[in-house]
């Protein structure tokens, strides 16, 4: 097994290479305990990793995004996790006291602070690790196999080193009625090192569940905390008629790299909707692809993303049409402060076999400092004929009509821009269901929109 | 659909024949040699062949072409194809009556007499035939008013200074692999000068035409508008049908300088390749504008030939308050690709950009729009509008769109909107209902879905430009 730190270090990738990772991977292999398959996986990934490396800038899907910060970092084994209790948790958690909660800690399922209550029959929500100790077959059956090793260079990443994070699986016609909470905490044990938990969710025919995901960074060093990478992956499988609502809230600190992959695959007639949410992280990066495997399905992907200081968040969807008869829904919103910059990507592909698509993908940004950027592609590529396709992207600043407006309505200073910014960002959060979930957010993103002007 | 547009699916491409006239050609292949030859052909000044010189080296470092856009074809053997072919003529051209009668005919054939005394329009032609100019009209009546429009070569002779100023000034020889292989072979192309404050008494307009066999065209254009002058510039394109691809790599430089408008229009009917998607030109063109203070440049594009098209007419907004527009209808059928748009660099302050692209997409075309809007931290309060629309028909086409989107400043406004839609069939009922045929009945649904982009279009050439749409569309509708 040290045979493959050896194969990274000589690879093509030379100086593109994350410094650290052959170590890392060679102890997650040794470490063993690993099932067949999963080994298999970690081989292919740490030689996919080897052979094409850190994307550089002259990679189209990572032009705008460019990762010589990363690249010079060094990567060493994670510390001791930092004591977290209970309490510690209570500003991220959301809705009510009783809903099911997994808390990873540094990419470990933390039991003690976790709570599952008793789910229905059917239903399944815990460590991931658990679930391939067991041989769960759901688990080598799709593990991989959505957002696999070859779909960019941290979905290598994180096969190669991923050990726990979140499994959930809610079989065929079962409804949960409680969000299943997923909080991802990296205290300062992971300082200096690479976290790469995975989610697998399966829901089968018929299914239906919320889930959130959260990524928060709790420290208690002096200072600035030393830079971290998490590089997460989400593998989601919605089986026939299945309907699942997925939060995404990225909180990450102010020194963390975050990569995060989020693979959804589709059946028929089933039903997903996406609210991402970034807000931290130094640099942040967010795939989401949806593969629409059958007909009548409906995909809504509603985004936003605030940046301030010297901050880079870009988001990158791609929807895929396969399939007659379906119909997706995409709104990203971008608030851009002082220095930050932003990059979208939205990609929608209609295959030939695609009639009768509806597909309409917005992308509205905001740029509140003089030196904030964004650059944004709204991008479809179609080859059926019969299909509404639309796209649109805007840029700009806060409009000086509104602004006067609301002066002549007597609303003064700060308080005009905080109104009209949190109004252009009202439209995505209003798209939460989950009416106690929708508030809490509601909530954070107004006293976010609030610090952002102060 | 109907049987008899299935009829017209084979209907021959017009101007596909080919002039038998005798011609000098360059030997088959690209060196040095080959661009010595090309500028001692042209008796041109020693500056000039050290400057395709070192276009030729930097060329040569290049190794590849471009491969980042959504188009696919064989490698091109550079060494197969003849850099230069002339009309052969026995001593220089003192006028029209000079010029060969089997190129006047062949002219007149495409609709385009040079013979002055036919000309109703009032439009100044200047014919490039393979790699040569064969005839300008009207250079009598446009000296009156300072304007030079006359070839490439003749600009070298005539006005060395103008063209040593400005040529490469806007697209380096360097800027890209075909720019800088048409630098190292250009072999000629019109020059227009627009002196101060003049605003050009007529339309000025170039045909090109391809007409050798194993030759590429690499012509290029050099027009500067002086200070708060007018120009509008025409250019029509054809070829004869062959087999083989034929490569066409122009460059076209635009000049505006301080409140000076260049408004260009082109109508590319290159041949498209049969129905089997067999032969066709190469069209991978160059083209850029440079807009100083106060200036404004406006390409409008009407593309429905070419086998590949590979084309970014593009508006560098240099100056404070300066213009840019595009106005593009892009058509594929059969085996067609397109792969074009446009880049506004938004360099000054205030500066305002409009992008209007049409897509229509038939038989197997894959119709791409890739456009880039750049607006730099210093170019406050600028301004860009860009809509892009694309038609389908049929299932075996494609339209794409890759805009690029990139702003640095937060005083400037930016929106994008692009769709995509079949030709809307109770729109075709509805025209049918009311007397008309199927054919008719797309060629209005299409021409309405253009008429941002044709009404951009000087007169004579917006009525071509419709009938060209008609026949590219014909039997897309089965």
């Amino acid at each position: 097994m040290t045979s493959l730190a050896a194969d990274v270090v000589t690879s093509r990738a030379g100086s593109r290479t994350l410094r650290g990772f052959a170590e890392l991977a060679t102890a997650v292999a040794d470490a063993a305990g690993d099932p067949a398959w999963l080994a298999d996986l970690r081989r292919a990934a740490v030689a996919r990793f080897a052979d094409v490396g850190l994307p550089g800038s002259k990679d189209e899907e990572w032009r705008f995004t460019p990762l010589q910060g990363l690249a010079a970092l060094q990567f060493n084994a994670p510390g001791p996790a930092m004591p977290v209790a209970i309490v510690d948790l209570a500003p991220f958690l959301l809705g009510m006291p009783g809903w099911p909660l997994l808390v990873v800690v540094d990419g470990y399922v933390d039991r003690r602070l976790s709570r599952i209550g008793t789910l229905p029959p059917g239903a399944t929500f815990g460590s991931l690790a658990d679930a391939i100790a067991i041989g769960h077959p759901l688990v080598e059956r799709h593990l991989g196999h959505h957002a696999p090793v070859d779909a960019s260079a941290f979905t290598a990443v994180n096969a190669a080193l991923v050990r726990d994070g979140a499994f959930v699986h809610v079989g065929a016609g079962v409804a949960l009625q409680e969000p299943l909470h997923v909080l991802y905490v990296a205290t300062d044990g992971a300082a200096g090192s690479i976290v790469a938990p995975r989610m697998l969710t399966v829901l089968d025919r018929g299914a239906q569940a919320t889930v959130i995901e959260t990524f928060v960074h709790l420290g208690h060093a002096r200072g600035t905390p030393r830079p971290q990478l998490t590089d997460i992956c989400a593998e989601i499988v919605l089986g026939e008629s299945a309907r699942l609502e997925h939060t995404r809230l990225q909180r990450e600190s102010l020194a963390t790299y975050h990569v995060g992959f989020t693979a959804v695959d589709q059946a028929r007639a089933s039903h997903y909707r996406s609210f991402a949410l970034a807000l931290g992280g130094r640099l942040s990066r967010h795939n989401l692809h949806a593969r629409l495997g059958g007909a009548n399905i409906e995909t809504l992907l509603y985004g936003l993303y605030v940046a301030r200081g010297e901050q880079l968040v870009d988001s990158h969807t791609a929807i895929f049409h396969d399939h007659p008869d379906c119909r997706s829904w995409e709104v990203y919103k971008g608030v851009l402060a002082e220095r930050a910059r932003g990059v979208f990507n939205g990609k929608v592909i209609v295959r030939p076999e695609a009639q009768r698509t509806d597909a309409k993908q917005t992308n509205r940004n905001l740029l509140l400092g003089d030196e904030a950027r964004i650059d944004t592609k709204p991008q479809l590529e179609i080859f059926a004929d019969d299909v509404k396709c639309t796209h649109g992207a805007t840029v700009g600043k806060l409009d000086d009509q509104q602004r006067y407006y609301m002066r002549s309505r007597g609303i003064a200073g700060r308080a005009v821009e905080v109104l009209l910014i949190t109004a252009f960002v009202a439209e995505v959060v209003a798209e939460i269901t989950q009416p106690q979930v929708r508030e809490a957010l509601e909530a954070l993103v107004y006293a976010e929109m609030n610090a952002l002007i102060a | 659909m109907s049987s008899p547009v299935e009829a017209l699916v084979n209907r021959e491409y017009k101007y596909g024949f080919v002039t038998d006239i005798e011609q000098e050609t360059a030997p088959i292949g690209l060196s040095e040699e080959t661009v010595r030859f090309i500028s001692a052909r042209k008796r041109e000044p020693e500056w000039l062949l050290e400057w395709r010189l070192k276009a030729y080296r930097r060329w040569l470092e290049m190794t590849h072409e471009p491969h980042w856009a959504n188009i696919h074809h064989e490698p091109i053997d550079y060494q197969a194809i003849s850099y230069f072919a002339a009309p052969r003529t026995q001593k220089p051209l003192g006028s029209l009556d000079d010029v060969d009668p089997k190129l006047l005919e062949t002219y007149a054939k495409l609709g385009i007499p040079l013979s002055e005394q036919k000309l109703l329009a009032g439009v100044a032609v200047d014919a490039i035939f393979d790699s040569v100019s064969v005839g300008t009209t009207f250079k009598a009546t446009l000296a009156k008013s300072g304007v030079f429009f006359c070839s490439f070569g003749e600009a070298v002779q005539e006005h060395p200074d103008l063209v040593q100023r400005y040529l490469g000034s806007v697209v380096p020889a360097s800027d890209n692999y075909f720019a800088a292989l048409n630098a190292a072979v250009f072999s000629d192309g019109s020059f227009v000068y627009i002196p101060k404050g003049v605003r050009c008494p007529m339309e000025l307009s170039t045909y090109f035409r391809i007409n050798a066999a194993n030759t590429g065209q690499f012509e290029r254009t050099l027009i500067i508008a002086d200070e708060g002058s007018y120009v509008s510039y025409l250019e029509g394109c054809t070829a004869p049908k062959r087999d083989e691809n034929q490569l066409h790599a122009a460059v076209v430089e635009l000049v505006a300088l301080d409140n000076a408008t260049i408004k260009y229009s082109t109508v590319q009917n290159w041949y498209a390749g049969d129905e089997n998607g067999v032969g066709g030109i190469y069209n991978f063109v160059t083209k850029r504008g440079k807009a100083m203070r106060g200036a404004k440049i406006s390409w409008t594009q009407v593309e429905t030939g070419s086998a590949i098209t590979w084309k970014y007419p593009s508006v560098i907004l240099q100056g404070d308050d300066s213009v840019g527009e595009f106005y593009s209808v892009a058509v594929v059928n059969g085996w067609q690709q397109a792969d074009t748009g446009t880049k506004m660099i938004h360099l000054g302050r205030n500066t305002k950009s409009t992008v209007v692209s049409k897509g229509i997409s038939a038989g197997r075309g894959q119709n791409s729009y890739r456009g880039q809007v750049k607006i730099l931290p210093k170019a406050s309060g600028a301004r860009n509008y860009t809509q892009c629309d694309s038609m389908l028909i049929g299932n075996r086409c494609g339209a794409h769109t890759f805009p690029y989107i990139d702003v640095q400043n937060s005083s400037s406004k930016v929106e994008h909107e692009a769709s995509t839609s079949k030709i809307g069939e109770d729109q075709i009922f509805f025209c049918k209902q009311r007397g008309m045929n199927t054919e008719n009945a797309i060629s209005v649904i299409v021409n309405g879905f253009c008429k941002e982009v044709f009404r951009e279009l000087p007169m004579e050439f917006a009525v071509e430009a419709q009938k060209l749409l008609g026949v590219s569309l014909e039997g897309s509708v089965g």
